[in-house]
């Protein structure tokens, strides 16, 4: 016998949202823009309070400014152990027994790494740089290189590379667009992304979902995935890409696999995926033709002769505790680039005692890597690309000095195209156009004005970028790669900084 | 006694070279650099010379420093277990000035037994040495290991260590010198420059603020950065990318002083294709930040520019002597009448050659 819940949910909501009816002139646009039910017209403007996921679609688009959010005024009795989330979740899952499912990437307040180190600067003994007046370079090559060049002479003397290189990605900014599926975000997001990235000289990554057929003059500027799932992965797709991704795994969800509901799955997805319109689009948690670092070996090598060695093959996987030896293994496996993605990565969807409780700061994965690729001598094998909450040019900086080559932007990215991270991208309802597949939404974005934010963002990166190099003194990006001696710890243990490879604050050269 | 801590330092850098091979002795070389006697603060100083041992120009000649007696007898137990030792002295010094405190300066001439040389080649083999000894051999420390070269350096004023070692009883065909002003004191004779690994010597006058990914970069390739110096870094990148990549000296000069990306896309196809690899695959050895370097070797001296010339260098030509200096003033010191003088742009690397033999 089923036991019926009462109708009345017992979980308070979360956000309090006031209209005020003075100011108030009833034009409805908050209630046409509000795409959770939040925002109802009954004679005037009356929200439902537990709808309403603080998107900021409704207070944007007002033009009296006649709404305010605020956190709900219930407050639970005060409680430092039975927090209010867990308070809420328990409450959550006693309603619906089921996995609380989530957005975007880890919100819990562990340390982040990033905010404990600060960057060294040029003082009388060395000068620093102008960037306004010097050139400051940030160009990057993505791709395997070897330890050292060979040179011939031509009959006229001349030198000559003697040399094959393999195949090598440009960047002119080391900050490429993160893995965001076509299904998990809506088509303008992608063809934002691919404009942004063509401009801008970087790249997108189609993430699991193939690439639609309406981005395929951007593809000189595009990753695609294999992932998994294989969904959308055919001969034209892995050619027309200028670098191929194998997905074993992601920061926000490692170890787990995904699940794009049947009902995202419209026409446009079903033939970019290569499934049946309405069918869940299942990707399992492991490839299941990869069960240890052999098999990968193989599905690298079955990718570089499916496009004639004339790719980059790049591996990527989350930030876990055996991180270094995992990576050393790839880059042995034949991987060109390496890609970690740390445990505040995003994603879509993902059972959230997965993305709050599962793998490692990126800060450390990351320097762990890189000083094992340098002990192992096989650092120039790979490129090594930092991903997993990126959030702003100094993280990119540190990164770069902690040794990566690029850093991958996700949410920053969905940020410049209007996302709030209210995190609630698995229910499809996102009102900024990014996150759903609702025609009436995702009309909403549009890649033009998307593109140019996205160029907007990184140009001023860019700058930031040589503001920095300027001030240490350097004036190409390759002489901070790498270079910890710049960086130095606050509030950090020795143990930490160890692994980071960075001195304390305070400790000179 | 040794400094651990890494000295950022401005400097003057002087360098002559004949490059006919004649043979000229010290004095000149201490003229130069005296006359930029206020670019030093009498914290380091010193020099290397080529040709200076022609009697024994097909052995290693090490100078040592020693802290004291004990670290001498030790080293000449590590010494013997390693190379024949051919021959070992005292290096001549006068007592001079503000000099004080030398540590014990010995010389040894050394061949490395064939039955060494089985899996390494010879010059491997006593780079691995020097390596060995300057991080395991307590109070021992190499500053010179080249074959018919050696550095001769310490504490205090250029000029004053040159009177020191009595460098007007040698004769060389290259001499390059240098004075320093640490922003520290150190007081350690082994920090000063120049700094030598075989026959490579460095004298330098900057500061390399990539030196932390350029250690990084050497360190991946099994060299041990015990000093702590950006000459050193110097010195182990010409040779690791000139001795063990075999990349000719302009391909190794465009990796340490690389050309920019707006002049790289404008090169002919060729050179463009060049360029871009040598700066992939070498991005870990390019020398960043300000400095002008003057770097010896058996056959010949090269000065370089930092890529936008932070720090000066001029350069002048007399017959078949080539100058080279922080200031042109310390060349007319020694050579008033000069049959061209010029200021090398940056990034752009003067280069001497030994055309005849050494007399």
């Amino acid at each position: 016998m089923v036991t019926e819940l009462s109708s009345v949910s017992q979980i308070p909501p979360e956000f309090h949202v006031k209209v005020d009816h003075d100011q108030c002139r009833r034009c409805k646009r908050c209630v046409l823009n509000c795409s959770f039910g939040c925002m109802q017209f009954k004679d005037k403007v009356t929200p439902d309070h537990s709808k309403c996921v603080a998107c900021h679609r409704c207070t944007t688009f007002c033009p009296e400014n006649a709404i305010s959010i605020t956190p709900h005024p219930i407050t639970y009795k005060e409680n430092a152990n039975w927090t209010e989330r867990i308070r809420q979740n328990t409450l959550k899952q006693a309603e619906t027994g089921g996995i609380l499912l989530t957005g975007m990437g880890n919100p819990k307040p562990y340390p982040i790494l990033w905010d404990h180190l600060l960057i060294d600067a040029c003082q009388v003994t060395n000068p620093s740089i102008d960037p306004l007046r010097e050139p400051m370079e940030l160009r990057t090559f993505l791709g395997s290189k070897p330890n050292h060049l060979e040179f011939e002479r031509d009959e006229h003397n001349n030198v000559k590379l003697k040399t094959q290189l393999a195949p090598q990605i440009q960047l002119d900014i080391p900050v490429i667009f993160a893995a965001m599926s076509y299904g998990a975000v809506s088509h303008n997001v992608h063809k934002s992304l691919a404009i942004a990235a063509n401009k801008m000289g970087t790249l997108m990554n189609t993430g699991e979902g193939g690439l639609h057929e309406d981005l395929y003059p951007y593809s000189g500027r595009i990753m695609v995935q294999v992932a998994s799932g294989r969904f959308g992965v055919h001969s034209d797709y892995l050619k027309a890409s200028a670098a191929v991704e194998i997905k074993i795994g992601q920061g926000a969800k490692p170890g787990i696999g995904g699940h794009l509901p049947g009902e995202k799955v419209g026409l446009e997805i079903s033939k970019t995926r290569m499934i049946p319109a309405g069918t869940d689009a299942l990707s399992p948690a492991p490839h299941h033709d990869i069960y240890s670092i052999e098999d990968l070996s193989q599905l690298i090598f079955a990718i570089k002769e499916a496009t004639d060695y004339e790719k980059p093959v790049s591996v990527k996987i989350a930030a876990v505790h055996n991180v270094a030896a995992i990576a050393s293994g790839i880059v042995r496996a034949g991987a060109d680039i390496v890609t970690i993605d740390g445990f505040r990565g995003g994603t879509g969807a993902t059972p959230a005692i997965i993305r709050d409780n599962v793998g490692i700061p990126i800060e450390l994965a990351l320097a762990a890597v890189d000083q094992r690729l340098r002990d192992e001598g096989i650092r120039n094998q790979a490129s090594l690309v930092c991903a997993g909450s990126i959030r702003e040019a100094a993280d990119v900086a540190k990164a770069i000095a902690l040794g990566a080559d690029a850093c991958v932007i996700g949410t920053a990215a969905l940020v410049a195209l209007g996302c709030r991270v209210c995190q609630k991208c698995y229910t499809g309802n996102c009102a900024w156009g990014i996150a759903t597949q609702r025609p009436e939404l995702t009309r909403r974005l549009n890649p033009d004005v998307g593109s140019k934010r996205l160029c907007n963002l990184l140009t001023a990166w860019g700058h930031e970028l040589q503001e920095v190099l300027g001030s240490l003194g350097v004036n190409s990006i390759e002489s901070l790669r790498g270079s910890r001696e710049r960086l130095r710890g606050v509030g950090l243990d020795k143990e930490t900084l160890e692994i980071l490879g960075v001195k304390p604050a305070g400790v000179g050269m | 006694m040794r400094c651990n801590t890494r000295i950022p330092s401005g400097c003057a850098i002087s360098g002559l070279m004949c490059e006919s091979g004649d043979r000229i002795d010290g004095s000149a070389i201490i003229n130069s650099i005296a006359l930029m006697h206020d670019r030093s603060n009498g914290l380091g100083g010193g020099f290397a010379a080529y040709g200076i041992y022609p009697r024994r120009s097909d052995q290693y000649a090490f100078h040592m420093m020693f802290d004291d007696l004990a670290a001498k007898e030790n080293f000449d137990e590590y010494v013997k277990d390693h190379f024949i030792v051919e021959k070992d002295e005292i290096i001549p010094t006068r007592p001079f000035g503000n000099i004080t405190n030398p540590p014990l300066l010995w010389r040894y001439f050394l061949n490395v037994d064939e039955k060494k040389l089985e899996f390494v080649e010879d010059r491997e083999y006593v780079v691995n040495k020097v390596m060995e000894i300057n991080s395991k051999v307590p109070g021992s420390f190499v500053s010179s290991s080249g074959k018919n070269m050696g550095a001769f350096k310490g504490v205090g004023y250029p000029e004053d260590i040159g009177h020191f070692y009595k460098l007007e009883e040698y004769k060389g065909y290259i001499w390059t010198s240098h004075g320093r002003f640490p922003t520290n004191t150190p007081g350690w004779w082994g920090g000063a420059h120049p700094f030598g690994l075989l026959d490579w010597s460095i004298v330098h006058n900057g500061e390399i603020s990539s030196y932390g990914i350029n250690k990084r970069y050497l360190e991946m390739f099994g060299y041990k950065l015990e000093l702590r110096t950006d000459t050193e870094v110097v010195a182990y990148l010409f040779d690791l990318l000139v001795r063990r990549h075999n990349l000719p000296m302009e391909m190794a000069i465009k990796a340490l002083s690389a050309p920019f990306w707006d002049s790289i896309d404008r090169m002919e196809p060729q050179v463009k294709e060049l360029m871009t690899a040598i700066r992939m695959v070498y991005g870990g050895a390019l020398l960043n930040g300000p400095y002008s370097i003057i770097l010896g070797h058996s056959r010949g001296m090269m000065g370089l520019n930092d890529r936008i010339k932070l720090r000066p260098m001029t350069c002048g030509r007399k017959d078949d002597m080539l100058y080279m200096s922080s200031e042109e003033s310390a060349i007319r010191e020694i050579e008033p009448d000069l049959d061209i003088v010029w200021s090398p742009k940056a990034g752009e690397a003067v280069i001497g050659t030994l055309n005849g033999d050494v007399e």
